[in-house]
């Protein structure tokens, strides 16, 4: 099992690596950095000299190390539109994009799985195919639209929830919450049900598929023909074979729940890394698309890997493979 | 033995309703199973043995269900039960062994929690009394370091072994009859020999009831006392293991033992049945086998075969065979 951790640890470096290349890249691609810095007014030793002391005489091997370098400890340099430290900004919008992403995957993760439970044992019933149907709109609506919809029936028309922002935010630390005002969590209810209903919906489906497949199985058939309860047939012998793939997918989904919360923070005007993100874009601040870009790497990443550790827990026989050597 | 038998099956007839019609899967089957004896079920692959075994447990699958007849088991109407009653039976008072055991254990539970599990659910025991008897059960299905092994999960045990797993845990809430179907097809042919002696033991030692479901002759001779011969869905031939195999009665069972290649006939040809069991959807007017069978004289292809009641209780056939030979024995 060390091997395998070593193994998806190397791998998890060499896609950052990549990732870190396309983020150090960009800021090639939007024209010389010397002709943004200095003014008309600038000489060719001006010029050479800046060249120097930034670093950017020497090879594009040797710059990227040092990007690299740098990214590591955290240091993205100035935000262009800002002028302050990108790694500041980013800290500072970090925890409204993380009270987001968490409400609406744990909404998606315990909604999803217990209505894909629900659906898979009453396979035939009337109520879980209404779930079933309703699901669809979960699928197949795109995000944005989910957003406004909701806006329109609960801010506008029923005028119950805030129709943007985070509301009144408590400061611990360097941490701010939302958790704790009244008007911080009503502000959080509509942009996490429009970010984690689609991951719902698809938990859901998964988890019923899944389940109906684990159902048909001869152990399960075994377990009946044994008189063990239909409960513990269900939540014991069922969902725990159900999980193993379900997991993976669930895995994949949290890290994009932070990618996608893009589009949830721009409708409801969260003030996340999503909007950060967006905003950086239209103004080309570059050290802020890096940086963002380095951070959902590494939180996918991380992800995975994690992912991968939880499949020995649930799994024996993945356990059992370190014993014979990889898999 | 006692008089009455643990497992009375009367009348049994399962349908199946279809676009294309009602099947019947199991037609109008009568057998009663005594305590310490194996009752072997053979026939073709859709006769309906399964279909038999599954429906005495009560694990049809709809749409298939007992449309008429009785399953009694020690005089309890099985085949009358629904939900809890049914399943408080399932396990305690009859068990089943399914075909493969790679597949019929939870991968995900040690073997020791599933039977701790099904213990605890039939009988009034402690957690730690059930786990005594977990190890019991495992030692005396044959698994050697019982203790140890009791926390291995299935896909540390051989395939035999597990077979052995099955059968403890079928066993595991002492129920007085087991279902086994098919439980050697799937194991290699010196890991049958080895199941077949097991079943045989615990049969005699707990004087349980054994409904053996095979369609390999070989395992019948080897292991029952008496054989149920199924063709499309009807019983074709019922009798002591000794007396079918040797002076078979119905056409159908002369000609599967006359296909089934025994060490002791040494080189000789083996003859096949021409043709296939014809399709539940598709029966043939007439008694079932007539198509296929090389006696078939008129009446066979016009009137339904006769049932085993309507005959000597023996061969369910207009023109049975051997009769002569039965004849003789008693004079």
């Amino acid at each position: 099992m060390l091997a395998y951790i070593i193994r998806r640890v190397g791998q998890s470096v060499l896609v950052l690596l990549v990732v870190g290349l396309v983020a150090f890249a960009m800021f090639h691609f939007v024209g010389d950095p010397i002709d943004n810095m200095l003014g008309q007014e600038r000489t060719q030793a001006d010029i050479e000299r800046l060249r120097v002391q930034l670093g950017l005489d020497k090879p594009f091997v040797v710059q990227y190390w040092r990007f690299l370098e740098q990214a590591a400890q955290g240091n993205f340099g100035l935000s262009y539109r800002q002028g302050r430290p990108v790694a500041e900004i980013m800290i500072e919008r970090l925890p409204a994009t993380l009270e987001l992403a968490f409400v609406s995957g744990l909404m998606a993760l315990v909604g999803g799985i217990a209505l894909g439970i629900f659906t898979a044992i009453n396979r035939r019933g009337v109520s879980a195919n209404v779930v079933m149907t309703a699901s669809l709109i979960g699928v197949s609506l795109p995000t944005f639209l989910i957003g406004i919809l909701l806006i329109y029936v609960f801010s506008v028309e029923l005028g119950w929830l805030p129709s943007f922002g985070r509301g009144e935010v408590t400061r611990i630390g360097g941490w701010t919450t939302g958790f704790l005002t009244e008007s911080g969590l009503k502000a959080l209810i509509l942009p996490a049900v429009t970010l984690g209903l689609y991951q719902m919906t698809l938990i859901m489906r998964l988890v019923r598929t899944e389940m109906l497949e684990v159902l048909r199985m001869d152990y399960i058939r075994f377990a009946r023909a044994r008189g063990i309860r239909e409960k513990s047939i269900n939540f014991r012998h069922a969902l725990k074979n159900t999980l193993v793939p379900v997991v993976t997918v669930m895995g994949l989904q949290v890290g994009s729940i932070i990618a996608f919360a893009i589009i949830t923070e721009t409708v409801f005007q969260w003030p996340g890394v999503g909007l950060l993100f967006i905003n950086a874009i239209q103004f080309v601040d570059i050290p802020v698309m890096a940086a963002y870009l380095m951070m959902i790497s590494v939180m996918f990443v991380g992800i995975n890997l994690i992912v991968d550790m939880l499949y020995f827990a649930i799994d024996p026989r993945l356990r059992a493979d370190r014993t014979t050597g990889g898999h | 033995m006692t008089d009455t038998p643990v497992l009375s099956v009367r009348d049994l007839t399962v349908e199946i309703p279809t676009r294309h019609g009602v099947l019947r899967p199991v037609d109008d089957m009568s057998f009663d199973i005594h305590a310490g004896e194996i009752m072997g079920v053979v026939g073709e692959s859709g006769a309906g043995k399964s279909m038999t075994g599954n429906a005495v447990i009560g694990l049809l699958d709809p749409p298939a269900r007992i449309v008429s007849g009785e399953v009694l088991l020690s005089g309890t109407p099985v085949h009358k039960l629904k939900g809890d009653a049914l399943r408080r039976l399932r396990g305690k008072r009859m068990g089943m062994i399914f075909q493969d055991p790679q597949t019929s254990l939870n991968p995900l539970l040690t073997v020791g929690d599933q039977l701790s599990e099904t213990i605890l659910e039939h009988l009034n025991v402690t957690q730690q009394e059930a786990r005594k008897r977990a190890i019991a059960a495992l030692e005396e299905v044959g698994i050697p370091a019982a203790r140890q092994r009791i926390g291995s999960y299935p896909h540390e045990f051989s395939g035999g072994m597990r077979q052995r797993v099955v059968i403890a845990l079928a066993l595991c809430a002492e129920p007085d009859l087991v279902i086994a179907d098919e439980p050697t097809t799937a194991l290699d042919v010196s890991v049958q020999a080895q199941i077949i002696a097991l079943l045989k033991r615990l049969c005699r030692d707990r004087g349980v009831a054994v409904m053996l479901v095979t369609h390999d002759m070989g395992v019948i001779a080897e292991a029952a006392d008496r054989v149920a011969v199924m063709y499309a869905g009807r019983m074709a031939e019922l009798g002591p293991v000794r007396e079918v195999l040797t002076n078979a009665r119905h056409p159908y069972t002369a000609g599967l033992m006359e296909s089934t290649p025994l060490a002791s006939q040494g080189r000789k040809r083996l003859r096949q049945i021409p043709g296939a069991m014809p399709r539940l959807g598709a029966l043939p007017g007439g008694c079932a086998f007539s198509p296929r069978c090389d006696y078939a004289q008129d009446r066979c292809r016009q009137e339904p075969g006769p049932t085993l009641k309507r005959c000597d209780g023996r061969a369910a056939c207009w023109f049975p065979l051997n009769t002569a030979a039965k004849e003789e024995a008693k004079a």
